[in-house]
């Protein structure tokens, strides 16, 4: 299953490095609603740093419902989801390979977001970053975890841009919630000390639906 | 004596309480080439996605190369070919990285991806993107795709779509060399003249039901 997986994921980064679409699309969607929030608060520098962690997690969420999309139309595309599935793969295997695409994708969204977020909030990166890259790799993994399971349910409606946001959205609060106090918790100087509660909430999070979706994912891509 | 590739029995699949195939039986032994006729909407691609394991049967019995296709799907499926309505390849790889991707998910060495890329004489394009393919040459990447593993069955819908008369003619000759090597192809088509060199079966779709023969 770890070869097959590993072949998906590879198979699914040669595409993005080759044609940039799903990166281009979802970083020029998160420098854009980075500048949005920014200006429309016009917060002082002083408040700029308390909205630092919603600016954060609604952009990872928003783009993150972008990039999602984008790697179920891949295989939908020439029907290459159906030559996939006849064929050997165990789709549990198709779930991690696309996972890890995933979490990759939103990983490096983050890594530009991010830096444009602190310089325009006023945010001291420097000594919250360790931290602050643990809890975002935790509620990335959790948000790629539900996303990649109910992201290929979606793509076989046609409806998919609007049924995925509402399938989602709604059990994605958890992890939302522990995203955001994480953050605040992190940027505020606590430390991962200071969000251990939320820290639990994200890892928990991240082990019930990875698990899910690698246990359910048959039933949702097969018909 | 081998059993056959496929015996279906009674096959049923509806639709949101639409029949779409009734009472189907068909049984395929290995070599054979079944082609399917019928209008549109006779129910061709269900059938075809049934025997693929895409879709599961309402009701009736698969077997597949001796395996209940319900109870063993990962028996049977490593022994299927499936080119649909569409390549099943990535328009951004080339044809080369399409056939090796699939090749390390079927644990498929890199000679054999040589030996299915000069078969389908795409050796001199196989370093191109997919998506500067004409029709024909894509549809035969699909078959390389498709018979990378050595299958014991093919599933072809609508095989001749979109292809000229040289590119069928072509794509006739390729199905030819599969059958002689012992592999059963099932397809549909609406123009059963294209294969005639390939002196199939016929069996056609009508309310669900299978019949031998033309309509």
């Amino acid at each position: 299953m770890i070869g097959s997986a590993l072949a998906i994921l590879a198979k699914d980064l040669r595409i993005e490095t080759r044609t940039r679409e799903g990166l281009t699309s979802i970083v020029v969607l998160g420098v854009l609603l980075v500048l949005v929030f920014s200006v429309a608060h016009d917060p002082t520098p002083s408040e700029a740093p308390r909205l630092a962690p919603a600016v954060i997690w609604v952009t990872f969420t928003f783009t993150g419902l972008l990039a999602i999309q984008r790697s179920f139309v891949v295989e939908r595309e020439q029907d290459c989801l159906a030559a996939l599935l006849v064929g050997p793969l165990d789709p549990a295997a198709l779930y991690v390979g696309k996972l890890l695409g995933n979490v990759i994708l939103l990983a490096a969204m983050q890594a530009m977001v991010l830096p444009l977020t602190a310089l325009l909030l006023h945010v001291e990166l420097a000594g919250a970053l360790p931290g602050l890259i643990v809890v975002l790799l935790l509620g990335n993994l959790g948000f790629a975890a539900l996303a990649t399971l109910f992201g290929a349910v979606a793509v076989r409606v046609r409806a998919r841009e609007v049924l995925l946001p509402v399938l989602l959205l709604p059990l994605l609060v958890p992890v939302l919630v522990g995203g955001v106090k994480a953050t605040a918790a992190v940027l505020a100087g606590e430390g991962l000390a200071g969000a251990t509660q939320a820290i639990g909430m994200l890892g928990a999070f991240d082990v019930i639906f990875t698990t899910a979706g690698v246990l359910l994912f048959e039933q949702v891509v097969r018909d | 004596m081998a059993a056959p590739v496929v015996v279906a029995r009674g096959l049923r699949r509806e639709y949101a309480g639409v029949p779409v195939l009734v009472a189907v039986d068909l049984e395929v032994a290995a070599g054979d080439c079944v082609v399917l006729l019928g209008s549109n909407g006779a129910g061709k691609t269900t059938l075809l996605r049934v025997l693929a394991t895409l879709l599961r049967p309402s009701g009736g019995a698969l077997q597949l190369f001796g395996h209940d296709a319900a109870r063993r799907p990962a028996a049977v499926r490593a022994q299927l070919g499936w080119v649909g309505h569409e390549t099943g390849c990535y328009p951004d790889l080339t044809g080369r990285e399409n056939l090796r991707f699939h090749a390390r998910l079927h644990a498929v060495d890199d000679a054999r991806i040589a030996e299915c890329l000069a078969w389908s004489g795409l050796d001199g394009a196989a370093d191109r993107p997919l998506r500067t393919y004409s029709r024909g040459m894509a549809q035969r990447l699909a078959l390389a795709r498709a018979l990378l593993p050595r299958p014991g069955l093919l599933l072809l819908d609508e095989p001749f779509t979109g292809l000229d008369a040289d590119a069928s003619a072509r794509l006739v000759g390729l199905l030819a060399t599969v059958r002689a090597e012992g592999t059963a192809i099932v397809m549909s088509t609406h123009d059963p003249a294209r294969v005639d060199e390939l002196s199939p079966r016929t069996a056609t779709l009508a309310r669900g039901r299978l019949r031998e023969g033309r309509a």
